[in-house]
């Protein structure tokens, strides 16, 4: 028997990609369920309690999860042998795996993408990380806004496609 | 689209009525 076997490394994977996603996933729900929403009901003094100390920590456990869960996800996919299967959504393949776990990738790229390259950059002005206007941070803290709520939607059809591929078929 | 975002409950739903687009789509591919 060998003791580091491809079962054993797909498991591995496995398990940090779910760990991976909750954290991720975790906190965009946070952001879109608990901040958000409390935020107008915060005396406006205790306010930079939450953007100079609990959002700093949190969009890094934020970022980071969704830069893990992609990796560990395509390092997944890699092991099963449905990489190539899986991006081009199973069509021509007959099999419902590849097509729902397909969508779930799509899916979920997308929205690493949105935290990377729209959420992060416009959460930096308006922590004042970068430097920014006050009307470019309120333009930052729209669309960092309306990107998080996107990829809260997205959530939704995406967590369907993941554990409909791995439990129904 | 941005009223609907602006939305915590329209957001959800409309994450639903994807989730339910997308069981058809997949079986539609899958088929």
């Amino acid at each position: 028997m060998e003791l580091v076997s491809y079962d054993w490394w797909t498991q591995f994977f496995r398990w940090l990609h779910v760990i991976s996603g909750i954290m991720w996933i975790g906190h965009l729900w946070y952001f879109n369920f608990t901040q958000t929403p409390t935020m107008p009901k915060i005396p406006a003094e205790l306010r930079p309690a939450i953007v100079r100390y609990i959002l700093p920590e949190a969009l890094f456990w934020f970022r980071w999860g969704a830069m893990a869960t992609l990796i560990t996800g395509l390092i997944l996919a890699w092991l099963n042998g449905y990489l190539v299967n899986a991006l081009k959504l199973g069509i021509g393949d007959h099999n419902g795996k590849f097509t729902a776990i397909g969508f779930g990738m799509w899916i979920g790229a997308i929205m690493w993408f949105n935290v990377w390259f729209l959420i992060w950059p416009n959460q930096k002005k308006v922590m004042g990380v970068v430097p920014a206007s006050p009307e470019e941070v309120n333009a930052a803290r729209r669309t960092a806004g309306l990107t998080s709520r996107v990829n809260t939607m997205l959530s939704v059809p995406l967590l369907y496609a993941m554990v409909f591929a791995a439990h129904f078929y | 689209m941005e009223s609907l975002l602006n939305s915590l409950s329209a957001t959800i739903i409309a994450g639903l009525v994807l989730t339910v687009i997308l069981v058809f789509v997949i079986h539609a591919i899958a088929a």
